[in-house]
């Protein structure tokens, strides 16, 4: 709706007092590496999804804590498993695994 | 007769040097301007990486330089340089002939409360790292104690990285400290969430990056890249800061019990003071200037003037006990090539 000729976009801010973290909470007491991330973007760098679909394990794992789980599952939806970013994560987070360990929390949160 | 070094600041790096001094045979005084011993560290409650009560560093250290010679409550009026040594006058009106001086006098802490943006001694719930620190020691502070704090935010680099503060240096412990201040408050209030704002994270020291790891790992801490913009306070009495997560390139915000700044290491003016009465180099820093940054730093351009500790610059207390060794190896050999 644009009466005047402009439209109000939403705010991107982000409320930390409102977003739901126990998911990624539950998320960490069965891949602890979860919270060990330090953004380095290594993952996102060599991921051969990245360039065609903007997969980055970091975002996804950055979105997951912010609340933006919508964003975090479009992202995934192009994971091919390939373990490439478990490689090359210096923190040496097995990246992939969690990335299903993401899949089984969620998706069965999301049935309930 | 015993060689005099005149020691100015009973800091650790003044108690370091003087019980070194005392094991070489030397006859040390120390001049301090307060009213007790230790420095900043007398006022810490743990310190990183191994949580060592700070009391038990301070009192050893007291212990063992007991016997120099210890002035509190007393200034440099004035410094003359005669031929080869130095005539240093004291506030107490003591006169003393040395040609040794060493300088320990510190730092200061930045005052929070000029940066206007961040709250501090305007908000109830904004305090300061040494507030905290006093807190762990004494648990007397009204704004924690008997309190239900949920959630706690840490500001790194107040009053450092900021030109407009006039401190452009990085004050090199801050990030460590923050990061071992917010696992203390998880423990003391293990239902908080913590969260530390930060630029960069600098964690330079042997077993930092783990107190690091740790804090996210097991004690879910949450680090947000950004630096605070403004804070702000509601009916609560509760604290709202606003940030951009500038990983996520979005604005944020989150409501606050409590707000620890990380007030940074800067120049001390009575360091700068004490130095000015040598015509002593102030570096662009304002810390004293040493007279190289890689091999000399712990000599000044100016025969028997020696520097220990955080006066020239940001350190952490064994780096500053190395420096007021190393000063007094310096000083021992000047003496003893004098004498060959
Ligand atoms: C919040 C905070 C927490 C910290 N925690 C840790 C930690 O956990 N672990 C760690 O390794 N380091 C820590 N540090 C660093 C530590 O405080 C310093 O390394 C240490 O204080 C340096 O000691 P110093 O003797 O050089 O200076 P100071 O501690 O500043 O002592 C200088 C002394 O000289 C006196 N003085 C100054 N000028 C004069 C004058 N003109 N005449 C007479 N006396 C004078 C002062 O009164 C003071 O007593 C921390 C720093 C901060 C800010
Ligand atoms: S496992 Fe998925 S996220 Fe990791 S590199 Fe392969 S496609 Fe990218
Ligand atoms: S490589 Fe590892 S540490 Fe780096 S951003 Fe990816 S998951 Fe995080
Ligand atoms: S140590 Fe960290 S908090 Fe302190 S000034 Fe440097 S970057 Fe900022």
């Amino acid at each position: 709706m644009s009466i005047f000729g402009f439209r109000i976009s939403p705010s991107s801010a982000m409320n930390l007092d409102t977003i739901d973290r126990s998911r990624f909470e539950e998320l960490c007491r069965i891949e602890p590496d979860a919270a060990r991330c330090m953004s380095c973007g290594a993952c996102s760098a060599t991921c051969p999804a990245s360039e065609f679909s903007g997969m980055s394990v970091r975002k996804v794992l950055l979105c997951l804590q912010r609340g933006k789980e919508e964003e975090a599952f479009r992202m995934m939806n192009n994971c091919m498993l390939c373990g490439k970013c478990t490689m090359v994560c210096p923190r040496g987070i097995n990246t992939r695994h969690l990335i299903l360990s993401i899949c089984r929390i969620y998706d069965k949160e999301d049935k309930r | 007769m015993k060689e005099i070094v005149v020691i100015i600041g009973g800091g650790i790096a003044g108690l370091e040097a003087a019980t070194q001094l005392l094991k070489l045979g030397y006859s040390p005084i120390i001049i301090e301007k307060n009213d007790r011993l230790g420095g900043h560290v007398a006022r810490w409650n743990r310190l990183f990486p191994d949580m060592t009560p700070a009391k038990d560093i301070v009192d050893d250290l007291i212990a063992s330089s007991k016997d120099a010679n210890i002035f509190l409550n007393t200034e440099i009026s004035f410094v003359n340089r005669l031929k080869d040594s130095y005539n240093v006058m004291l506030s107490n009106g003591i006169s003393i002939n040395s040609r040794f001086i060493l300088y320990t006098t510190g730092f200061r802490l930045f005052e929070a409360q000029k940066k206007e943006e961040y709250g501090y001694g305007v908000y109830n719930q904004v305090l300061t790292n040494a507030d905290l620190e006093n807190w762990f020691n004494t648990d007397k502070d009204k704004r924690i104690s008997g309190k239900d704090i949920r959630k706690i935010g840490f500001v790194h680099c107040v009053g450092s990285r900021d030109e407009k503060a006039r401190n452009s240096q990085c004050s090199k412990v801050c990030c460590i400290t923050a990061i071992k201040q917010a696992i203390e408050m998880k423990e003391k209030f293990p239902e908080s969430e913590v969260f530390c704002f930060y630029m960069d994270l600098r964690l330079f020291g042997k077993k930092f990056e783990d107190f690091y790891t740790k804090a996210q790992r097991d004690h879910g801490i949450h680090f947000i890249r950004g630096r605070v913009s403004e804070v702000s306070e509601n009916i609560n009495g509760q604290v709202i800061v606003k940030a951009e997560d500038t990983l996520a390139g979005k604005p944020l915000k989150v409501t606050l019990d409590l707000l620890v700044l990380m007030s940074g290491m800067v120049c001390n003016p009575d360091s700068t003071k004490a130095a000015s009465m040598l015509h002593l180099p102030i570096d662009s820093d304002g810390f004293l200037q040493s007279s190289d940054n890689v091999f000399h730093i712990t000599s000044s351009p100016r025969k028997g003037i020696y520097y220990a500790g955080a006066c020239t610059g940001p350190k952490t207390v064994p780096e500053t006990l190395a420096e007021a060794r190393s000063a007094v190896l310096d000083i021992h050999s000047e003496i003893t090539a004098g004498k060959k």
